[in-house]
């Protein structure tokens, strides 16, 4: 049973409560970064390794940690990993840190670590919460992965850098922009929405017959 | 003159929500109705004025003179959650009837991107202390600007007919790419 639990922590991140898609969390970072898909994964990760020892911490020190500043105490957490984090991608990958630029400290107000803490890691041993807070990474990640592979695709013709069309392929430039990213990430919510009805509505009918 | 320039620069051409997405929770969140979002980005763009001016000392003479500029994000956390905290108390005690207005969405700013943001960009681009002042109001007038614009359309979309699967966040986010693009059309006021 135990078992069983564990995996459904770490399973309904990746689609139930998907962060930028289900929970509308995190939706800086899934705009901002997310022009190819190197960056949206390496951003990805970055949320992945915060969002693990916050969570991890947090669990651990839940009884000790006053319930009047808690939110304070989270924060300063939180920020203390984002600048281990910031410095360790300066350190051994320069040119994503410089690509990432602000938004690599902006992981401390990204609401989906604090969301985290408050909503589960505060009340849950450390193991659950590790679970819980890998679902939700990986879930982030994947979603941010998506993200950057439709953007780099129209708006360079190319994934991960290796170019996929060819000449007669017009990159769509607005992709690249600010403004592709608010559609992309509104077409991709719809997409969730419209698979999801559609699951919901085959349980009906197999619940019906 | 530069302070003119930095002031259209936040404001219109790089409208923080726009391009760089930063405060785009509130956006989303608070933008349903115009009066709301007319406090919310009042309250906003007042922390946001109060960070730049209060941020810029404690980064240029306490954290540069010590050496530990690499606890900045610390610092600059815990000020804006202090500054939040102190300015919801004295809006409380001076003005009751602005505290009611403003009630819910005060706390809400300390988890607001763009006043973390703001204090990052400030120090990353290196402004004098007035022009982290203005460049604070602007960004906070910005964000009003935007999240203004948004709650109007929102009203009006109440009426309109739209598809299932794109009613809510979904069809915000379309408008908002849409408006960015708009945005982009003020690019031209400042050469290079």
């Amino acid at each position: 049973m135990a078992g069983n639990s564990l995996f459904y922590e770490f399973k309904k991140g990746l689609w139930q409560e998907i962060p930028p898609f289900r929970l509308v969390l995190g939706t800086c970072p899934t705009l901002a970064v997310t022009n190819s898909a190197v960056n949206g994964i390496a951003m990805g990760l970055a949320t992945l390794f915060v969002l693990l020892f916050a969570n991890i911490i947090i669990s651990a020190l839940r009884k000790y940690v006053a319930m009047q500043v808690r939110i304070a105490a989270y924060v300063v957490i939180i920020a203390l990993l984002v600048t281990v984090t910031d410095m360790f991608m300066a350190a051994m990958f320069p040119p994503i840190s410089k690509a990432l630029g602000p938004y690599i400290p902006l992981i401390i107000v990204n609401c989906i670590i604090l969301g985290r803490a408050e909503a589960f890691a505060q009340k849950n041993p450390v193991v659950p919460s590790i679970a819980d807070a890998l679902g939700i990474g990986i879930g982030f990640t994947l979603s941010l992965a998506t993200m950057g592979v439709i953007r780099e695709l129209l708006g360079f013709g190319s994934i991960f850098n290796v170019k996929l069309l060819g000449e007669w392929f017009e990159p769509w430039i607005v992709m690249i922009l600010p403004a592709g990213a608010f559609l992309v990430y509104g077409g991709l919510v719809a997409a969730v929405n419209w698979i999801s009805s559609r699951k919901e509505a085959a349980a009906k009918a197999a619940a019906e017959a | 003159m530069k302070l003119i320039l930095i002031f259209i620069s936040a404001a219109l051409i790089n409208n923080f929500v726009l391009t760089y997405f930063l405060g785009i929770c509130p956006f989303l969140g608070v933008s349903n109705k115009t009066e709301n979002a007319v406090n919310m980005g009042l309250a906003t763009t007042f922390v946001m004025t109060l960070t730049a001016a209060v941020t810029w000392p404690i980064y240029y003479y306490v954290l540069v003179p010590f050496n530990i500029p690499f606890l900045q994000y610390v610092a600059f956390i815990i000020i804006i959650a202090a500054l939040v905290q102190f300015v919801e108390m004295y809006i409380k005690k001076a003005s009751p009837s602005l505290y009611r207005a403003l009630g819910i969405f005060l706390p809400l700013i300390t988890t607001n991107c763009a006043v973390l943001g703001l204090a990052l960009f400030m120090v990353m681009r290196e402004y004098g202390f007035l022009e982290s002042i203005v460049f604070g109001f602007a960004t906070g007038v910005g964000f009003t600007l935007a999240m203004v614009m948004m709650s109007g359309i929102r009203e009006e979309l109440e009426f309109a007919d739209i598809p299932r699967h794109f009613q809510g966040i979904s069809i915000t986010l379309i408008i908002a790419g849409m408006m960015a693009l708009a945005f982009m059309g003020f690019a031209g006021l400042i050469r290079g």
